[in-house]
């Protein structure tokens, strides 16, 4: 069961590398989203020091959902999640995996790219640490979320425009969680390991629910 | 016997609701009629709040179906998806946009009640967050059944992100409140509750159990014409396809 697992992450991971697009886009909106706040906001540096964490996590949810729709469709256009699907693998490890390649192919960068972009907004150097570690703590659970929203608009022609508006409402939590334990650190009070521990407990229940969900999306659709 | 895979069937159920329903409207009708005279006569004015309080009686009913609703969805939900059942699918369909309204109205009233309390339309209490955030999931529900064609897909592609959105309300609403005592001190909690008087809980339940029935009412309503307008498809397809094959035979 190993070998088929690693060899899916490690071919995705492989097409992610070798086209880029999809990584540059993600990266590129993360940056001019970013960029373009204080321009509406004012040069303030208080303030935008204060709202930092938040606008970092927000944008890299919206980035990270630029490249989900992705995430099934060029395989599913080409025919290989057909032969995936029929292979030794089922389809909620391949869910699993795809999610996971997600991850570490758009997911990742992003979460490294996050504290270059502090630095544009002033951040307080306290919420450094924990804003990547909320990051890395996090963003695996937006990734397996986006799965369900990328399988479900499967082979749809305007499936990009849908799965923001079905999935943001579920990283509600994420969001608050991850943005309330970089603020216990900076501004206090409360403490920053009871919103990071739930943040962590989210990530996992969803790497082990998610799955379910995104294979019972992809079965429909390839049927 | 009337079991569940009688009533189940969609022939039996057109005939029974064709003659429930008239009864189900005279009933909410008066119901509401009675409940609007006690809410506006009956009931007094708060020392308070004033007239506005008069609001709450058509605010809260309306809250308590836009959850309501959504229960009915992921219990169809899970209905089509285990027995595939027809009739399970007609009735989340039925009820999404049924819902979104009565959450949109129950956003709506909420916030004219919030103008004079708190003096802004809006606040980002934890309460009038997670029933922001289910009024988007509504809408996303809305739209995946308005973008796939095939209704039996569909459904089933809508159940899906009705059990997900099902499993993921406690925990929204879990976070909204800690993400609420976080930022906002009690400022934006309610007076601390005093006990109901009966002249104002009456209006309400009476309220509430006509908006209830009023909703079955569209509910069944909206899910005959979903039976209709699927059978009316059928018949235009084959009424094509013989106008088709008659084309091909000449």
């Amino acid at each position: 069961m190993m070998g088929p697992f690693l060899a899916l992450i490690r071919r995705d991971l492989r097409i992610a590398h070798r086209q880029g697009g999809a990584l540059a886009t993600a990266l590129g909106f993360y940056l001019v989203i970013v960029a373009t706040l204080p321009l509406g906001l004012g040069p303030d540096l208080n303030l935008l020091s204060r709202i930092a964490p938040g606008v970092l996590w927000v944008a890299l949810l919206l980035s990270s959902l630029l490249a989900a729709d992705r995430m099934f469709n060029d395989d599913y256009e080409d025919g290989s999640l057909e032969v995936i699907a029929l292979g030794p693998l089922p389809l909620e490890l391949v869910a699993f995996g795809k999610a996971i390649a997600h991850w570490l192919s758009v997911g990742l960068p992003l979460v490294l790219l996050a504290p270059l972009l502090a630095l544009l907004l002033n951040m307080d150097g306290r919420a450094y640490v924990p804003l990547m570690l909320t990051l890395l703590a996090g963003t695996p659970a937006v990734s397996f979320l986006a799965g369900i929203g990328a399988a479900l608009t499967l082979g749809m022609r305007k499936g990009g425009l849908l799965v923001p508006l079905l999935i943001l409402p579920l990283y509600v939590p994420i969001l608050i969680f991850g943005v309330s334990a970089i603020d216990a650190v900076v501004t206090g009070p409360g403490s920053f390991t009871a919103p990071f521990s739930i943040l962590c407990a989210l990530t996992l229940a969803s790497a082990v629910l998610t799955p379910l969900a995104t294979a019972a999306a992809l079965r429909l659709n390839l049927s | 016997m009337l079991s569940f895979a009688t009533l189940a069937n969609p022939s039996f159920f057109m005939r029974l609701t064709d003659r429930v329903l008239p009864w189900l409207a005279g009933v909410w009708i008066l119901l509401l009629a009675a409940g609007l005279y006690m809410s506006f006569f009956v009931a007094p004015a708060d020392y308070q709040q004033g007239e506005t309080v008069r609001i709450m009686f058509i605010h809260v009913p309306f809250a308590w179906l836009a959850m309501f609703c959504y229960m009915i969805i992921a219990v169809s939900s899970i209905g089509s998806l285990i027995w595939r059942h027809p009739l399970a699918d007609v009735s989340a369909k039925a009820a999404a946009p049924i819902g979104a309204a009565f959450t949109l109205l129950a956003l709506v009233t909420g916030s004219l009640w919030g103008k004079p309390m708190w003096g802004a339309y809006w606040v980002w209490d934890a309460r009038l967050t997670s029933v922001l955030v289910l009024f988007f999931l509504y809408l996303g529900l809305i739209a995946l059944w308005e973008s796939i064609e095939d209704p039996s897909r569909a459904g089933r592609a809508a159940a899906i992100l009705a059990i997900v959105g099902v499993v993921n309300i406690p925990i929204i609403k879990f976070s909204v409140d800690w993400w609420n005592t976080l930022h906002q001190p009690a400022s934006v909690m309610r007076a601390g509750g005093p006990t109901i008087h009966p002249t104002i809980l009456w209006p309400l339940l009476v309220m509430a159990v006509a908006f209830s029935l009023m909703f079955l009412w569209l509910h069944l309503k909206a899910m005959r014409a979903e039976i209709l307008r699927r059978r009316v498809e059928t018949m235009m397809m084959t009424r094509v396809s013989s106008a088709v094959a008659l084309k091909a035979a000449e």
